[in-house]
């Protein structure tokens, strides 16, 4: 009766998960890999299956505490650490201080002669004594695949594997098990009939001449987890994963307003400035001066001293401080102070989701209050419209959920259309500001309107929009017989006003 | 010629069938072709599994000749008399 009690109170056995440390990962699979079970982990050749393994030991001895054994049977353990170096994992301070060991097991088919019947009881007894030597509690096999290339009755290579994943099992230790992928199964000699907990296929697809990494679940015994193919990223600090953020419109907002920059600009909305962690978006046509509004705004941030990240897509930093200079911003006090940071790439250097990575990482690193991204039009070259657009659904929801604000600019290149961005992204964003060219009496000036503003009244006028080196200013609406004068006309209303003040002054 | 003594190492994991039939047959084929020329020193993991790894040892039973050089490995309960005797590297006499 008491035990019945018991167990009714309890809570009912989850399945243990030994977090991998690699960042992303551990949300996917809701915790990490199966603890004390064995998960295969496939892929064709340098899709990174090693250095997955690799770094779930090492963050599992460095960050969790669990010491690990690497079984290498492709690279020796000098050689490896070397591969981990550039990663900044010290590999030989770990096997010093018995964190991690590295047993490499070489199978030379040349100086060995089979005969009768034989078992693997040598790999177990080492296993053992390794795991046993610094208590293991994570093992990797990279790759036990070559054993096939060494030995050659598969019939015992065979039902002794699957001895030994249920030994490792027993053993109760975390297992990673590499497996490179066959023609039409997961692994070249179907490992993973034997290993059915978790399997994780990585992949590293090239598609117009692009290249993706890609991270898949595609079982996990037990437990619920993210299904769909996740962009991966191999950089100086290991894998990241990314996952793909919901779009729960359940983000907190704040009704901070932050400073555009432009004193006149700021007159136009109605709280003079936007919301802290909205989404503005900059758009018009060729030179008329997206970038220095973009600049202006960030340069406002700096001066408040808030941190302000800039993602050039198009200028490199050089040039992007060369020339706001002429307008009277002098990004370098900031630079050197570290409130400015320019992140510059290329749109084709990689695809959609690696950039979308790259950029959710520097903001994570370098926390900023305010992003510009100029411009997100370029990004069209590697993709198209529509993964544009849900690339940039995401970072603005990643965004929004850290309290960043974000300006975007974008070109529109068909004036007939100018009123939609090309990227669709209008209805994402709350602000919007519309920078047109204003062609009259054979002059060509910049006019400048706000589209919508989210959360506040904000100026319907088409204003004037000057730059010069005192940088940017907008002039108030002058009208003349003919509706709004711009440029030379309105110099020369103003003139005429002021010559009819002086006049009537006189008189 | 300058007769090479032969230094063979057998590795076993506890006393199985295995292990007790490789250890025969490895006997009788060492009496039969190198009388007086050769040593046998069986290891047994279980008691020492530190030392699977210097020999690179995975299979059990594993056979190594140490010497003469180069080292080789004939893994299995050595039932099979002529692959023993060519992996070893055996000079059989005609009689």
């Amino acid at each position: 009766m008491s035990k019945t009690k018991q167990t009714s109170s309890k809570k009912l056995p989850m399945l243990r998960k030994a977090p991998s440390g690699i960042p992303g990962l551990d949300q996917i699979t809701m915790g990490g890999l199966p603890a004390g079970r064995p998960t295969l982990v496939c892929g064709a050749a340098g899709c990174g299956k090693t250095l997955f393994s690799l770094e779930f030991i090492i963050r599992g001895a460095m960050n969790y505490n669990e010491p690990g054994v690497f079984v290498a049977f492709e690279e020796k353990a000098d050689e490896l650490a070397t591969n981990v170096a550039s990663l900044g994992f010290d590999l030989a301070a770990l096997q010093a201080g018995n964190k991690i060991k590295i047993d490499h097991i070489h199978i030379d088919r040349s100086e060995i002669e089979e005969t009768g019947e034989y078992d693997l009881e040598g790999l177990f007894i080492r296993l053992n004594y390794a795991i046993d030597a610094i208590g293991a509690k994570r093992v990797v096999l990279d790759t036990v695949e070559n054993l096939f290339a060494g030995l050659s009755n598969q019939a015992i290579l065979r039902s002794e594997l699957r001895r030994l994943f249920q030994w490792l099992k027993n053993k109760g230790v975390t297992t990673v098990i590499t497996g490179e992928r066959g023609e039409n199964t997961l692994t070249k000699q179907g490992l993973e009939e034997y290993v059915s907990d978790c399997v994780i296929l990585l992949d590293h697809r090239v598609t117009g001449e692009i290249s993706t990494r890609r991270l898949r679940i595609v079982k996990y015994r037990g437990s619920l987890h993210g299904t769909n193919e996740y962009p991966f990223l191999i950089d100086e600090e290991g894998i990241s994963v990314l996952p793909i953020t919901s779009l729960v419109l359940n983000k907190p907002v704040s009704s901070g307003i932050v400073s555009t920059g432009i004193p006149a600009l700021n007159n136009m909305l109605g709280k003079s400035g936007f919301f802290r962690g909205s989404s503005i978006l900059v758009s018009g046509t060729a030179g008329t001066g997206k970038t220095s509004v973009a600049a202006s705004f960030a340069y406002q941030a700096c001066k408040n001293n808030e941190r302000c990240l800039f993602f050039a897509f198009e200028e490199s930093p050089q040039q992007i401080i060369r020339n706001m200079k002429s307008i009277g911003i002098n990004f370098d006090p900031y630079i050197k102070k570290n409130t400015l940071r320019f992140y510059a790439s290329r749109p084709t250097i990689y695809g959609l989701e690696m950039h979308l990575l790259a950029i959710n990482k520097a903001i994570r690193k370098f926390k900023p209050s305010l992003v510009i991204m100029d411009p997100i039009s370029n990004f069209v070259t590697i993709g198209n419209f529509s993964e544009v657009r849900a690339m940039l659904v995401r970072l603005i929801d990643f965004l929004q959920q850290e309290q960043v604000t974000v300006m975007f600019t974008a070109l529109s290149i068909n004036i007939g259309i100018n009123e939609q961005t090309d990227d669709g992204v209008s209805s994402l964003v709350d602000a919007w500001i519309l920078l047109k060219d204003i062609e009259m009496n054979g002059e060509r000036n910049k006019g400048l309107y706000i589209i919508k503003s989210r959360g506040m009244d904000h100026s319907k006028q088409i204003r004037e929009f000057i730059i010069s080196s005192k940088g940017i200013n907008i002039v108030d609406v002058y009208f003349g017989p003919d509706g709004i004068l711009t440029g030379s006309a309105r110099e020369a209303h103003m003139l005429q006003e002021k010559q009819m003040r002086t006049k009537t002054a006189k008189k | 010629m300058k007769q090479e003594k032969y230094e063979l190492r057998l590795y076993v994991a506890g006393k199985t069938p295995k292990s007790i039939m490789a250890l025969k047959n490895l006997r009788d084929y060492c009496e039969e072709h190198l009388e007086g020329q050769y040593s046998i020193e069986v290891i047994d993991l279980l008691q020492n599994p530190q030392l699977a790894e210097g020999d690179q040892i995975l299979a059990v039973p594993t056979l190594v000749r140490k010497v003469p050089e180069p080292v080789r490995k004939i893994i299995g309960d050595l039932s099979n008399k002529e692959k023993v005797l060519v992996g070893l590297d055996i000079r059989v006499k005609q009689e």
